[in-house]
């Protein structure tokens, strides 16, 4: 069982207020993905749920027991850390087995359960080494390591893959959601990325400023943003969104359109602007058009073999259907 | 810069750098020569000196004749029990102020910096006061009580900056892992700061064994550490030279050799964390 | 981390100390200005009756404070030029690549862990004595009288002796700073165009500035204190030639059982010390946000 409940839950630091009162409830076995922009407060989101700070207030229950006021280490909630945080006096064996020993296991069971997540996570060749003399990769799988001997009700993740490189990453990537497939228990994972968070979660939780934004799905919140902050946080490139007499035309204040739904054309069009830089990637190639008379910049991603080139006219037409309407407040018209 | 230098650059760099050091480092070269030298010989001038005949007849007398090893044993009571204790209280509080940092946190590091400002003198008389009331002048309790005090901030600095040091993650997953607070220390801070608290030590025992305005004021005999028994030899006569040698040989050679062992630490631990 | 439960163990864990160093501060420093408060001599029994100022009028109007006085700031003034322009010149030389950098390393930090009663003796005896002492042999042998240092010039000898031993201390310092100037700054500059001597002086000497002042503030701090040396070699002779302010103290306090003039003295003491030490906390703070 894993389920975590948040009622009304705050945090201040001294006089600010860093999370107002919150309810989030996360079901057992769910992914959930906590994003944002740095200084969001979804970290400090997990360090309540962790223990490894107090709530000012509100109420956390794990498994509906009241955990408020529960130490860490009776949450039984296991956590992987930015840092991987691996205890670099010991072996890669006696790091995983710690938990274990805390638990006061006796030694053939450590042993049993320590080789079975080695062989799990394609460690068994690295047990007698030092953390020190591991690869970033193998330090991050050390850490999951470390978590998943416990067998918690939930895992906590900081920002794990923030320290790999790129190609790395997606490899981890794939390895955590392989082990959510196979374990089925709650996961609970804090990133600034939202390509981690479009791939990887069942359910995305937008957090700004200590506020939830929105919560739901990935293509929910790709689909129907509730308001401007989520519309220009998920998606890659960043959706176009501008206001004025083309906004207007739309009933609306603010509109949007993602890159993916404009189709640009050398020759005619909705709007004409003229071409900064395109970006080949292969693929697709991105254009970055100015002086459109709508926003300062806007991206347009065309096939990879659109051939256009600095200073280039352009003309851009929006598939109507997809464009994203905004009040004055910033929220969703329907 | 990894960068060519010309040999004779070096050479010449080299041979600067080795005058200098030797000039500095020549009247503790000079003593050992002398101690091994017969008081005859040993006021002798300098060149007789040293095609003079070798031998460790000093040594012997002053072990023997002195209460050489009585001093010294006090010596070692008086710094490595100020020490030990003063890391017993030293760690929990430098523990708490480096992992549970406060609001005030700063201000009692300073606090407790300004506490080593105070110039010894101004409360001399009294603590001897003090002491003579407890009967506790000449003693090495009261010695290693105040030795205690004076470098307690020393230890508490110097074990807070190596505990900085150590990423808080890796105590809070010591936490998640369901370590309790004693477990925690226990298996994994002490662990880590091996290396922070040894040079803590070495440092302090260095600094406790070369003290010498309390235990030159609060000793005579009974209690006297080195410092004091060398202070003795301060008559007149110039016939002591070869035994003063030897017994000041033996009275800095232990703590010489630690602080070569720690000369790096020995700066973070002076400049409590101003200079790395 | 902060939770309720870490904090008040943290609390329990850190009251020790601070009760501890609370009573080594306030009871002694309470003493110290309430006795120099009282007309009180041990060797006098009876009452200590209240004399107000009177102990620091005593003290202040003797001819050996002024004395002391300035054999204090000479001693801490000539102690500190020294130390600070000799440990920079040895830091920058040994930072130069040569041959056996450990061991001269070695050889020059030495005098710091001698303790100072052991120096004062070698000093005075080995080297300063006029008649078995080395320059003593070395004015013989090139046919020149013998000079007494510890006569004829009591303090000059005694700020010898400590720069001798405080001098490492700089040099260990300064050599610390400098080995962690970034060198991607000096390859900077130099591809800047800034030649050999504009390269030390706008970058190296900047980034000394602040170890020099943390090797001044710190020294100051012990060399006012500077007590063993002159207990062994001068008795802060002739006359008061060699007497600092610590010393003129221990001989109130300790020789003279004056208990209220000594304390009178203490606290002048712990007021100059506190003005050096409130520059060296400043930095030393500023320091902790870093």
């Amino acid at each position: 069982m894993g389920r975590i409940t948040l009622d009304k839950v705050s945090k201040s630091f001294g006089e600010v207020e860093v999370i107002p009162p919150l309810d989030l409830t996360i079901d057992d076995g769910e992914f959930v993905v906590f994003v944002g922009p740095s200084g969001c407060g979804k970290s400090t989101l997990l360090r309540l749920i962790a223990g490894l700070e107090d709530v000012s207030g509100g109420e956390i229950r794990i498994d509906r027991e009241p955990a408020t006021h529960l130490p860490p280490a009776k949450r039984r909630l296991a956590m992987v850390f930015q840092s991987y945080a691996l205890y670099p006096h010991m072996t890669v064996r006696k790091n995983i087995a710690f938990p274990l020993r805390m638990a006061g296991l006796d030694k053939a069971e450590q042993d049993r359960k320590v080789e079975e997540a080695a062989r799990v996570l394609n460690l068994t060749d690295y047990l007698d080494r030092r953390p020190g003399q591991l690869s970033g990769g193998q330090r991050q799988r050390v850490a999951i390591g470390r978590s998943i001997v416990r067998e918690p009700s939930a895992f906590l993740f900081d920002e794990p893959l923030s320290n790999l490189d790129a190609a790395l990453r997606v490899g981890m990537r794939l390895e955590i959601s392989e082990l959510h497939a196979r374990l089925k228990t709650t996961m609970i994972y804090v990133t600034h990325d939202q390509v981690e968070a479009m791939t990887m979660a069942d359910k995305i939780v937008v957090l700004q400023a200590g506020r939830i934004e929105q919560v739901g799905s990935p293509l929910e919140l790709y689909r129907t943003p509730k308001n401007v902050f989520v519309a220009g946080f998920i998606g890659s490139p960043k959706m176009n969104l501008f206001s004025g007499p083309e906004a207007a035309k739309h009933d609306a204040h603010t509109i949007g359109i993602r890159p993916e739904h404009i189709a640009a054309s050398t020759t005619e069009g909705t709007w004409q602007g003229r071409v900064v830089v395109s970006e080949h990637l292969g693929s697709d190639t991105f254009l970055h058009v100015h002086d459109t008379g709508l926003a300062e910049v806007m991206t347009v991603r065309v096939d990879g073999e659109f051939d256009v080139r600095h200073g280039d006219s352009v003309f851009l037409t929006p598939e109507p259907d997809k464009i994203h309407r905004f009040d004055a407040a910033g929220l969703r018209i329907a | 810069m990894a960068r060519a230098v010309t040999p004779r650059r070096k050479a010449f760099n080299t041979l600067a750098a080795w005058i200098v050091g030797v000039l500095v480092f020549f009247p503790i070269l000079w003593i050992v020569i002398l101690s091994f030298k017969t008081e005859g010989d040993a006021i002798k001038t300098p060149l007789a000196v040293l095609s003079a005949p070798w031998t460790m007849e000093s040594y012997a007398v002053v072990q023997e004749r002195s209460d050489y090893f009585r001093h010294f044993w006090n010596s070692v009571v008086i710094s490595l029990g100020s020490t030990v204790i003063g890391l017993v209280i030293a760690v929990p509080s430098a523990w708490a102020m480096a992992f549970v940092p406060g609001r005030r946190t700063k201000d009692v590091l300073m606090w407790m910096l300004s506490t080593k400002m105070l110039p010894p003198v101004g409360v001399l008389l009294p603590i001897y006061l003090i002491c003579q009331s407890l009967g506790l002048l000449d003693t090495k309790i009261a010695l290693v009580v105040i030795l205690m005090l004076i470098n307690l901030p020393i230890m508490i600095w110097m074990l807070y900056t190596y505990f900085k040091e150590i990423p808080r993650d890796i105590l809070e997953a010591a936490r998640m892992d369901g370590a309790s607070l004693k477990e925690e220390v226990l298996y994994v801070l002490l662990p880590m700061a091996v290396p922070g608290i040894a040079s803590t030590l070495l440092l302090n025992i260095i600094l406790a064994w070369n003290e010498s305005f309390w235990t030159l004021n609060l000793t005579a005999a009974k209690a006297a550490p080195l410092t004091a028994f060398i202070a003795s030899y301060s008559s007149p006569e110039g016939l002591f030279y070869a035994k003063l040698s030897a017994a000041s040989t033996m009275a800095i050679a232990p703590i010489l050799i630690m602080g070569w062992f720690s000369q790096k630490q020995l700066v973070r631990g002076l400049t409590f964390g101003a200079v790395k | 981390m902060s939770t309720k439960a870490s904090r008040s163990a943290a609390r329990a864990m850190i009251s020790p100390s601070v009760l501890l160093l609370l009573c080594w501060m306030v009871v002694p420093l309470a003493m110290t200005v309430w006795f120099s408060l009282l007309r009180y001599n041990l060797l006098m029994p009876g009452a200590h009756p209240f004399v107000g100022l009177e102990n620091y009028q005593y003290f202040v109007s003797d001819p050996a404070f002024t004395d002391a006085i300035v054999n204090t700031l000479l001693l801490v003034g000539g102690v500190l030029l020294i130390t600070v322009v000799g440990g920079v010149l040895l830091a920058l030389l040994l930072d130069l690549p040569i041959w056996g950098q450990g061991i001269v390393r070695i050889m020059v930090i030495a005098p710091f862990f001698v303790m100072p009663t052991v120096s004062a003796l070698v000093w005075k005896n080995m080297f300063f004595d006029p008649v078995n002492g080395l320059f003593g042999h070395l004015a013989k042998t090139i046919g020149v009288q013998p000079y007494d240092f510890l006569a004829q010039a009591p303090l000059a000898s005694i700020i010898g002796i400590v720069s001798w031993q405080w001098l490492p201390f700089a040099t260990l310092i300064l050599l610390t700073a400098l080995q962690s100037l970034d060198s991607e700054q000096l390859e900077a500059a130099e591809m800047d165009g800034a030649g050999a001597f504009a390269r030390f002086y706008h970058i190296v000497v900047p980034h000394l500035a602040r170890a020099v002042t943390v090797v001044i503030l710190i020294q100051t701090i012990f060399l006012l204190s500077v007590f063993a040396e002159i207990f062994v070699t001068t008795n802060g002779g002739p006359g008061t030639a060699s007497t600092n302010l610590t010393y003129l103290i221990y001989k109130e306090s300790l020789l003279s059982f004056d208990v209220g003039t000594g304390s009178a003295g203490g606290v002048i003491a712990i007021i100059l010390a506190n003005i050096v030490a409130i520059f060296l906390m400043r930095m030393i703070g500023r320091n902790l946000d870093a």
